[in-house]
């Protein structure tokens, strides 16, 4: 089984039965931060133990890697009002929780420290325009930052935990399943005929198909979290093979950092212990703000990434060739060819049409029309 | 916010082992002797990917298989 990043499977769960935990000055978070907490105890963020201090932020920034020099491209950071942290200092423990997510836990506070916004934006997002969703993010945070380690004592069932794994699960299921060669594939859409293409492509090369949708925050006229698995299921159950494919979910919030984040997006994945990862054209984009295949090039930076990259570029049906293409390999002119642009696809289902299936299975499409609530409002 | 600089160290390679990476990186992405060097470091340091077995107690694992046999993953 490959390695998790940085060598050790980080996990911070501490059973609460154990410990006092009151007395401890308490903080309600955002859901956000409580899914930080969680992906850092279970170790789909490993070798991180908790939010960043500031020799580790300004290494991310600058340099892409921790201060320590493994590769790390995205500052997981936790933000407090700086009134309601005037009396906190470095040593104190804080009681962190949030009732969405039902999360206990204890943050150790190592540091406290101002930071710049402008500079995180223009190094993380490559833009300070405040239209980028995740530099809007980044702008709306507030403006103290507590560096430490957390441990987690507790957390409550929520929706969709049936496809909840964590890093622990996967690798023990992957094993179970005699699983070698594990290739990753990261969404926040429904499948269409190019997604299914491109996941069946690169299985065909591997031993299963890690299936990962993220289930969290997104931006509106994002599909629902509800459709993108009932989606899935749908085209699980009718074309692929129980034996070769695995759907988890990992809950966290879509960043859009485009290039930098399909970094990040690899690293959990190898967490999970999948040994590619498939990389698209656009990963992790939004608006115009990065190059179709940025994405792509920022892997030649880390050659000790630790889990192999398989780039994809975009793929449309030719009816010449009368099967999925791409532009290496149909020599067919552009007007042979069907785009699955997403765009198109979601247009046509808000119209409550069913999308040709040369774009998209009519299973997948008639299950996404069962819901009231397609979008992200 | 963002570090000035990194800290580097000085290593010392024989000149005309640096003479022939230079020539070797005319024309690619590498800016420097250095970029190169660091690169090759790292992928070196990166290949050890000795197996790993976590850490589970025949409890641990049980309990990880019935929760995996309840959620459908494993018959």
């Amino acid at each position: 089984m490959i390695k998790p990043h940085g060598g050790k499977l980080v996990n911070r769960n501490v059973k609460k039965k154990d410990v006092d935990l009151e007395g401890y000055p308490k903080f309600e978070i955002s859901t956000n931060s409580s899914e930080d907490i969680l992906n850092i105890a279970n170790g789909i963020f490993s070798p991180l133990n908790g939010f960043l201090c500031k020799n580790d932020i300004e290494n991310i920034l600058s340099e892409k890697r921790l201060d320590n020099d493994i590769p790390w491209t995205i500052p997981i950071m936790l933000d407090f009002d700086k009134k309601e942290i005037k009396d906190i200092k470095e040593g104190d423990k804080l009681l962190l929780t949030n009732q969405e997510t039902g999360i206990t836990s204890i943050l150790d506070v190592e540091e406290i420290q101002d930071y710049n916004k402008k500079t995180i934006a223009q190094k993380v997002y490559k833009t300070d325009d405040v239209n980028h969703p995740g530099v809007a993010n980044i702008y709306n945070m507030k403006e103290k930052l507590i560096g430490g380690k957390i441990t987690l004592y507790d957390t409550k069932v929520r929706e969709y935990d049936k496809y909840n794994l964590t890093p622990k699960e996967t690798r023990f299921l992957f094993k179970e399943k005699g699983w070698r060669d594990i290739v990753a594939f990261q969404t926040r859409n429904p499948p269409h005929i190019g997604h299914e293409y491109v996941q069946k492509t690169a299985l065909t090369f591997v031993d299963g198909i890690f299936i990962n949708p993220i289930i969290g925050k997104k931006k509106p006229g994002d599909f629902t979290d509800d459709v993108i698995l009932a989606s899935y299921e749908t085209l699980m159950k009718h074309y692929y093979l129980k034996e070769r494919a695995v759907m988890s979910i990992l809950r966290t919030s879509m960043k859009y950092a485009g290039p930098r984040e399909a970094i990040h997006h690899a690293i959990m994945r190898k967490n999970f212990g999948c040994t590619h990862f498939i990389v698209g054209r656009d990963h992790a984009g939004v608006g115009n703000y990065y190059g179709p295949y940025d994405a792509h090039d920022i892997f030649s930076e880390f050659p000790d990434l630790g889990i192999v990259p398989l780039f994809f570029r975009s793929f449309s049906r030719c009816t010449k060739c009368n099967s999925v293409v791409n532009d290496k390999i149909c020599p067919h002119d552009q007007k042979y060819h069907i785009n699955f642009a997403g765009k198109k696809i979601r247009e046509i289902l808000r119209n409550g049409q069913i999308p040709s299936e040369d774009m998209m299975r009519k299973e997948v499409s008639e299950t996404i029309l069962k819901f009231d609530k397609t979008f992200v409002e | 916010m963002e570090k000035e600089s990194k800290n580097y160290t000085t290593i010392s390679i024989p000149t005309p082992l640096a003479n022939k990476i230079k020539e070797r990186i005319k024309g690619t992405g590498f800016t420097s002797l250095s970029s190169y060097v660091t690169y090759v470091l790292r992928e070196i340091i990166s290949s050890d990917k000795e197996e790993t077995d976590e850490a589970f107690t025949k409890e641990d694992e049980e309990k990880v298989r019935e929760r995996l046999r309840a959620l459908g993953y494993l018959d």
